[in-house]
């Protein structure tokens, strides 16, 4: 008998590996539950691409709704779902803020040039610091922000036409819900 | 044309590995000779194939063949030759075929090396090695070929991961494998032993020099995987309990363990059921490792991109391979291994009791590795458990291990005289006090750094008695043999590993600095001088590189230059810039600047003084070289040992009942 114990052991460490795998699978990899759901978002204070005199503030973006979409001029998934912020992103109705993370502005400001504008107001942040705030994992990141400026949604990686229906709208709805 | 010879080749290597892993095993099992010759030419067939669809790989890279997805996912134009090379082993695909491959060279060593055992323990043998085999080349074929081809070919690839892009990435994943695919061999003389049956002592005399050197070479990669860390990832620590690592360290610890269970086995016939359970663990340590890293069951986040149907792959191989040889184990074992018994004061309870602490330490640090998954099937949320967890309970277990260790060589076989050890512990123990009270003057009040210096101390003073002993004792040429010679090796490695940590770990000055160009920063007693920073370039990489002067009393001892890299493809990667010495380290890591558009402004900088802290590598090397020694031992390469012959003559005709 003692000798079945290790053969025992391992059925235990294979039950807990095979619903690992079932886990993975029915959790999206990109579905990391931030700490930050439902609480504030950080304070910011940013300067404005391409207007270094004017700052973008957490405070002047209060009282409405709105999209922060991380992105950069490095950033390959970016290119990707950028043509999703031009169209259906702007359809949603809510201002949508650019938050261009560790780039070089005037990159920025090309690669924009190139790829199109979806965006309202542009915060920089060149060093990466208020992404440390926001717990930016990688760009492209959105986070959904409701007008007492508490983080109700975030996306880590691209948006695509799927995670805007099943995710996205659901999470405008509740929004609408709540605020009549 | 040549990616798709690459591709033939792993398929010849599966079919080849199919032959290698049935028919000698038929053949022993029916006493076929035929059969059982088959197991060294099937060997050298596969090695050739899967060194050849290596070779093709490597070649893909230099060449810069981008139609071949996985050098365009890995590379790109500016990335410089040795890098083009590494990159092979830079993620997932080739990290397997690196498996396999290594997995060749100990079934070609081993068929090439193993003229003097039975030729029907080699077949079973060589077998088991090509049923891994199979097990891996069909997973590589199946879900990880890094041969497919991406249509149309890209202009220019993409990049190499810029964390991997250090010299010694290029050697550590190799020797990591070397060391934990090494565990193989002991796996399959134990699989092979539970086959046969009948022979204890003599399949454990030939296993020991495999498992030495399989474990040097984990301890070598270990080594050189931590150094890595603390050079590269520009936070100067050493050890992360991270999986990754954990993944590795577990099989080292069993590995450990098993080293010492099968001397006894060899030596006294004593523990063979033991010693053969070990050597499964050590294995499926070594595979549950690669199954935690590769399946993405923990690392669902990390680097590696995750693809369920691999998970299972590996689940299911799993439970053949680990879950066939524990059962095979609960079947044979009690026919096969009967043990003799020992004194309760005697070498082989001393080792028995290292033995438990060791496994304990790696199922404890198996259980804090699996805690987040833990945390999900009982439905906690992903928990997961740091350093804290590690650090105290690791601490927990291995001070008894460093407090018997002295005791170890003093021991004797079956039964141990009492009077030698309170001689040597009193020796031993007092100099670990003086030296301790000598430390407290220095140390300040860092008890960590007072209780390593006693620590080491007593394990170091209690080696060199016994090293004294036997220069006085024993005539010349009979002093060390090489197994004693890797043992004391090994076990000074343990105290020059302790002083290193424990010091390091105490001692250690970690100052996060602003400074202008121009500004000074005093830690440990050396004055850091930030004169600005300057633009640099490399082949793939810009970099804004500091320029800080190492001041002591004034004269200049160093110029470092840390930079902060920016890759081709826009990832930001620190390098650390180190002084190194054998009593301390200063290292230096560029933070950010100040202000964001002026780099030639105040910056963040990172500074560290750490004594001693080589000596935890210096500590693992010594370690390292006493496996390679022991694995010398001529007593284990003796075509006619007495005892291998008279044990190997019971064995040749193997019976159908040894089988039944």
């Amino acid at each position: 008998m003692t000798r079945l114990l290790p053969l025992f052991g391992f059925l235990v460490l294979v039950g807990l590996f095979g619903f690992g795998i079932w886990w993975n699978t029915h959790h999206d990899q990109h579905e990391i539950v931030s700490p930050l759901i439902n609480k504030p978002a950080p304070a910011f204070a940013l300067p404005v691409l391409d207007e270094a005199s004017r700052t973008v503030t957490k405070a002047s973006l209060l009282g409405k709704p709105y999209f922060l979409n991380v992105f950069a001029s490095w950033c390959i998934e970016c290119v990707h779902e950028h043509p999703l912020l031009m169209t259906e992103m702007k359809q949603l109705g809510l201002p949508l803020v650019g938050f261009n993370y560790k780039d070089d502005p005037n990159e920025a400001t090309a690669w924009l040039a190139e790829h199109g504008n979806p965006f309202d107001v542009i915060a920089v942040d060149r060093e990466g610091r208020s992404g440390i705030d926001f717990g930016v994992y990688a760009a492209p990141e959105t986070f959904l922000i409701d007008a007492k400026g508490v983080i109700r949604y975030k996306r880590i990686g691209p948006i695509t036409p799927e995670v805007i229906d099943r995710e996205i709208r659901p999470a405008l709805a509740a929004l609408a819900k709540e605020t009549p | 044309m040549i990616p798709e010879l690459g591709q033939f080749a792993l398929v010849l290597a599966l079919l080849l590995a199919i032959a290698q892993g049935v028919l000698p095993i038929v053949g022993a099992w029916r006493n076929n000779a035929a059969l059982i010759a088959v197991a060294r030419p099937a060997a050298a067939g596969q090695g050739v194939f899967v060194f050849a669809a290596m070779a093709v790989l490597i070649y893909a890279f230099l060449t810069y063949d981008f139609s071949v997805a996985y050098v365009a996912d890995n590379s790109n134009l500016a990335l410089p030759w040795y890098y083009r090379v590494t990159a092979v082993w830079g993620a997932h695909e080739g990290s397997m075929l690196l498996w396999v491959f290594i997995l060749n060279v100990w079934s070609v060593a081993l068929a090439a090396f193993s003229r003097h055992l039975p030729p029907a323990f080699v077949a079973r043998v060589l077998g088991v090695l090509g049923l891994i085999g199979v097990g891996f080349l069909a997973f590589i074929l199946f879900t990880s070929n890094p041969f497919l081809r991406e249509l149309p070919m890209p202009a220019d690839g993409g990049d190499l991961n810029p964390v991997l892009q250090d010299p010694g990435m290029t050697f550590h994943p190799p020797v990591l494998y070397m060391g934990y695919v090494g565990f193989s061999v002991a796996f399959a003389f134990s699989i092979a032993a539970l086959l046969g049956g009948g022979m204890e002592q003599a399949w454990v005399r030939w296993a020991r020099p495999w498992t030495n050197v399989a474990w040097a070479f984990l301890t070598l990669g270990i080594v050189a995987g931590s150094w890595w860390a603390y050079a590269e990832l520009g936070w100067g620590g050493w050890w992360f309990w991270d999986p990754v690592e954990n993944a590795s360290f577990m099989p080292w610890l069993v590995g450990v363990a098993l080293i010492h269970a099968q001397a006894v086995t060899e030596k006294r016939g004593s523990l063979p059921a033991w010693t053969i359970l070990l050597s499964l663990f050590a294995f499926s340590l070594s595979l549950l490792g690669t199954f935690l890293v590769r399946s993405g069951v923990l690392t669902s986040v990390h680097a590696f991109a995750s693809d369920p149907r691999r998970g299972l792959y590996i689940l299911a191989f799993l439970i053949i391979v680990i879950g066939g040889s524990l059962l095979l184990y609960a079947i044979r074992a009690p026919k096969v291994a009967t043990g003799k018994a020992f004194a309760p004061l005697s070498r082989e309870t001393g080792i028995m009791v290292a033995n438990l602490l060791f496994t304990t330490a790696a199922a404890m640090v198996l259980l804090g590795t699996l805690f987040p998954l833990i945390g999900d099937a009982l439905n906690l949320g992903r928990v997961s458990v740091g350093p804290p967890y590690f650090g105290f309970l690791f601490v927990l277990l291995m001070a008894p291990a460093v407090l018997l260790l002295p005791f170890g060589p003093y021991l004797r076989w079956g039964r141990a005289e009492g009077n030698q050890l309170t001689t040597m512990a009193l020796r031993a123990g007092i100099a670990a006090v003086i030296c301790a009270i000598v430390a407290a003057f220095f140390a300040q009040g860092h008890l960590r750094a007072i209780a390593g210096i006693g620590g080491a101390v007593w394990v170091g003073a209690g080696t060199l008695s016994y090293v004294i002993k036997r220069w006085r004792e024993m005539p010349r040429g009979r002093r060390f043999p090489a197994e004693m010679a890797g043992m004391l090796l090994a076990h000074t490695g343990v105290a020059i590993f302790l002083i290193g940590v424990m010091l390091s770990e105490s001692l250690s000055v970690e100052r996060d600095v602003r400074l202008e160009p121009g500004q000074t920063e005093s830690v440990g007693g050396y004055d850091f001088r930030f004169d600005g920073v300057e633009e640099t370039t490399g082949p793939n990489w810009r970099a804004d590189e500091g320029i800080v002067a190492i001041l002591r009393d004034g004269k200049t001892l160093a110029t470092m230059h840390p930079q902060k890299r920016t890759y081709s493809r826009g990832q930001v990667q620190t390098e650390s810039a180190i002084d190194a010495g054998l009593f301390r380290d200063i290292y230096v890591a560029l933070g950010e600047p100040m202000e964001a558009t002026n780099v030639k402004g105040a910056w963040a900088l990172r500074l560290y003084h750490k004594p001693f802290v080589r000596w935890i590598w210096l500590g693992g090397l010594f370690m390292m070289a006493g496996g390679f020694v022991a694995a010398a031992e001529r007593r284990f390469r003796a075509k006619r040992a007495p005892s291998a012959a008279a044990a190997a003559t019971i064995v040749t005709p193997p019976t159908k009942a040894s089988l039944a």
